[in-house]
């Protein structure tokens, strides 16, 4: 084993927990606050994912009365689209891998006792949970839940008198996003000022693992993004509830005139998508680094150009606030204004590209262990890769106009932002699990969930695209009734049944998930063999992360297969070895 | 026995990006026995004022937005259903006279809260050299700056209110016209942001009250400092926007 470095520790910044309350609930440690982020998003996206099993049940039987929920009406259905998608960007998506992993893990891989500030970390957590309850009572106010889908286009979203739901449901709706919208900044915060400024000594921003670079990324789309979305919104509360005309042009309901006169229902939409765009990267950019991670790992290989990986996350970073326009070619914008969207928009396919072949390089003849963690790492490659390939065709303007109304939209977002981060997020878990809770996940289970997820996904979203290219609209409720679309209703209902086995198999890693921390195999320190900061400590890590000690950094992050060292792999906080191999 | 000026420099800790790392301190928390020029002190304000920085960019990108927003919305046309013709809704306000008083009264908030800035940062630097039993400064008169900005604050606010009325009793309520709702919209905002201020003032005043180390109420007065320069610019930016881009 060979010797770690250390320095004098800093001193905590606030005392060690003291009683259940103050360690589980209203805990300041970070460790504790990316658990809590994490069953909040747990939470959710078993919430999503049920939305979305009635949306499908709905779409092939329309008729059918569930149980205990009877018929579901076309408004019913719209409301399902808005709340599922809504749940899972910002509660699901946006929360596990920022909120959740990178709370617990973006301290201890630069080598810091926690988050620079404790206090205002466990206020993000609790911001994010009121939003989310916020969001859930929506579903049981008078009217219901909006059904003005995630995107809250004006002048639907703007006014009250719209549909059931549009009331004080749809209030509730942009009030929760305005609270998790703070939440996420006094995270992002967070994020920017630990990276900056706590990183422990010889950890250069040129060592940070490709994680923690990911994260820093994230918070900046954070911070620049979150801002102009509350501002949306509080603009949106005001043509709802104090009369005025931003969003809301003269229009009439029923034949009466609204009282509203002027506004832009295209200015809501230029302002969400501002927001919008880089929100993929939001949720993505994450997973992005921690596949990165896994990849480094499990192939024994150092990741095949760092410097150019770390710079493609800028790149995409910087990108993702120049394509909102791409989203709103129907608006009727001009064919100039479309035209440089839609190569500012191609052009975020070179960062992504390099991205893309670093890891087939990393993979490239690497002694490649197929981990469970390391599976869903090659599996989040390959849906980023089978969602991606589908953004050119939509960054075209003449294309988009026929393909935006149609299930290829749906199909493209779902693999590439939707289900590639999740696969993220579970690569994440089963990577982190044994120093989060120092047992082992079931590879076994672990590896059905892996191949129910990766061809179940498969099975749901590939034949989407075939659904957009022959012309099925995308949010209507019954397309079993209209003829022209009676030839791809098998489509739809093979679809339907992939995702109740692809949702059964998410069932095995929730048995998993909690069958593990209890019953699974102890975990060594470092059961992986890998070589971040996190590797260095005990399992699972204490309340000051180094046990009285702050590692000092000697070495890159992904030095594997090194050339004469003793085994194949030097940590961070090993003595040096030398210029990076 | 040993007297010292009331002057002491103390050298502002940079932020560095640099590729360095940052060596941890030796201890964390602040202590009382902590102040300028011993690294904790200059640790935690470095810190303290780069988180400042940082969360200070969203509330750029809010009137950012807001900015984006106004001048999309002035240049809107909008249908007349009795001549089905378009034409502009945006009716100019014209602004209370007030309100340049009250951005003569934030501006001088300003000035005095550096002076409380200045005068909190000396008093911290003479209690770590007063520390030693055997060194004692001199007396001095302390003028109660912070207080002053704190009157002059929530005059402020009471201007900015009396100016919403009269623009109300003036006939320009929020959905009056759109060029009003903006006028309501960036001042209430504004406003908003500013009674962050003022609680980080009466957090200031009770740090005081507690008797925490002159160290961290340095460090509270600090951010609030800068975080007021920045509300008056603020300011300063709103009423040339709505005086001058309407």
């Amino acid at each position: 084993m060979a010797t770690h470095e250390f320095a004098a520790q800093e001193s905590h910044a606030h005392p060690g927990p003291q009683g259940f309350v103050r360690k589980w609930v209203f805990s300041l440690d970070h460790k504790v606050i990316g658990l809590q982020y994490y069953f909040l998003a747990l939470a959710a996206v078993f919430v999503g994912m049920f939305l979305s099993l009635l949306m499908r049940i709905h779409l092939i039987w329309p008729t059918l009365a569930l149980p205990l929920l009877g018929d579901i009406k076309p408004e019913t259905y719209l409301t399902l689209v808005t709340m599922h998608g809504t749940i899972m960007v910002f509660f699901v998506l946006t929360t596990a891998p920022q909120g959740g992993f990178g709370n617990y893990f973006l301290p201890i891989q630069i080598g810091a006792p926690d988050m620079a500030f404790p206090v205002l970390n466990m206020l993000s957590f609790w911001t994010t949970l009121l939003g989310f309850i916020v969001m859930i009572a929506a579903f049981f106010v008078a009217g219901g839940a909006p059904l003005h889908g995630w995107t809250g286009y004006a002048p639907l979203s703007a006014m009250q008198s719209t549909g059931p739901g549009e009331g004080l449901g749809a209030d509730l709706w942009i009030i929760s996003i305005a609270i998790f919208c703070i939440g996420a900044l006094m995270g992002a915060l967070n994020f920017i000022t630990t990276t900056l400024d706590m990183r422990a000594k010889g950890m250069t921003m040129m060592r940070l693992p490709l994680t923690v670079w990911a994260w820093f990324v994230t918070a900046i789309l954070g911070l620049l993004a979150f801002g102009v979305l509350l501002s949306a919104g509080i603009l949106l509360l005001m043509d709802r509830n104090l009369g005025t005309s931003f969003f809301v042009p003269l229009v009439t309901i029923n034949g009466q005139l609204t009282g509203h006169k002027g506004g832009s229902p295209l200015l809501w939409q230029h302002l969400f998508w501002f927001f919008g765009h880089p929100e993929v990267y939001i949720a993505i950019l994450p997973a992005m680094g921690m596949c990165s991670q896994l990849l480094s790992v499990f192939s024994r290989k150092p990741i095949f150009g760092y410097k150019a990986m770390v710079y493609a996350i800028l790149g995409i970073g910087f990108l993702g606030f120049m394509v909102w326009g791409h989203h709103m070619f129907m608006s009727g914008m001009s064919p100039y204004t479309a035209f440089a969207f839609s190569i500012m928009t191609m052009g975020i396919g070179v960062p992504s590209a390099i991205k893309t072949f670093n890891w087939l390089g990393t993979l490239m003849r690497g002694r490649i262990r197929f981990t469970s963690p390391m599976l869903f790492a090659i599996g989040f490659v390959s849906l980023f890769v089978s969602g991606g390939i589908s953004g050119p065709f939509l960054a075209q303007p003449v294309l988009d106009i026929q393909l935006h109304d149609t299930y290829f939209v749906p199909a493209h977002f779902h693999l590439i932002m939707g289900v590639a981060s999740i696969f993220g997020i579970f690569a994440a878990t089963y990577y982190w699990f044994p120093k989060m809770f120092g047992r082992m996940m079931n590879e076994s289970m672990a590896r059905w969930h892996f191949w129910f997820s990766f061809i179940g996904t498969y099975a749901i979203f590939m034949p989407m695209h075939y659904l957009g290219m022959a012309g099925m609209p995308r949010r209507y409720s019954q397309l079993t009734e209209v003829t022209y679309l009676h030839g791809l209703i098998p489509l739809q209902k093979f679809i339907t049944y992939a995702a109740f086995v692809t949702i059964a198999g998410q069932l095995i890693f929730l048995v998993n998930l909690f069958w593990s921390m209890f019953k699974g195999k102890q975990a060594s320190d470092n059961p992986w063999e890998a070589t971040t900061l996190e590797w260095t400590t005990a399992t699972p890590p204490p309340h000051d992360n180094f046990g009285g000690h702050t590692p000092v950094v000697h070495n890159g992050p992904y030095e594997y297969s090194v050339p004469g060292a003793p085994r194949d792999y030097v940590m961070q906080s090993d003595p040096e070895i030398g210029p990076a191999h | 026995m040993a007297s010292f000026s009331t002057t002491a420099t103390v050298e502002d800790p940079r932020i560095s990006l640099g590729d360095g790392g940052i060596l941890p301190p030796t201890r964390g928390g602040g202590g009382d026995d902590s102040g300028p020029g011993l690294p904790d002190y200059a640790l935690r304000l470095r810190r303290a004022r780069l988180g400042l920085l940082v969360a200070l960019t969203p509330v750029l990108m809010l009137f950012v937005s807001f900015t984006s927003a106004y001048i999309v919305r002035q240049g809107l046309p909008t249908l007349d259903p009795r001549t089905n013709t378009l034409v502009r809704d945006w009716i100019p306000v014209t602004l209370p006279k007030l309100l340049l008083i009250n951005t003569g009264v934030l501006i001088l908030s300003s000035v005095f809260i550096e002076l409380a800035r200045r005068q909190s940062k000396e008093q911290a630097a003479l209690r770590a050299i007063t520390a030693h039993p055997r060194v004692s400064a001199g007396d001095q008169m302390r003028i109660p700056w912070l207080s002053m900005t704190l009157v002059l604050g929530l005059t402020f606010l009471l201007g900015q209110w009396t100016a919403w009325r009269q623009l109300a009793a003036n006939g320009f309520y929020v959905a009056t016209t759109p060029s009003s709702s903006f006028v309501y919209l960036l001042t209430g905002t504004h406003a908003i942001h500013l009674m962050g201020g003022v609680l980080a003032l009466l957090v200031a005043g009770i740090a005081s009250l507690l008797r925490r180390s002159a160290a961290t109420r340095s460090i509270v007065v600090d951010l609030t400092a800068w975080y007021w320069h920045f509300m008056a610019a603020l300011w300063i930016y709103i009423l040339c926007l709505l005086e001058f881009a309407s």
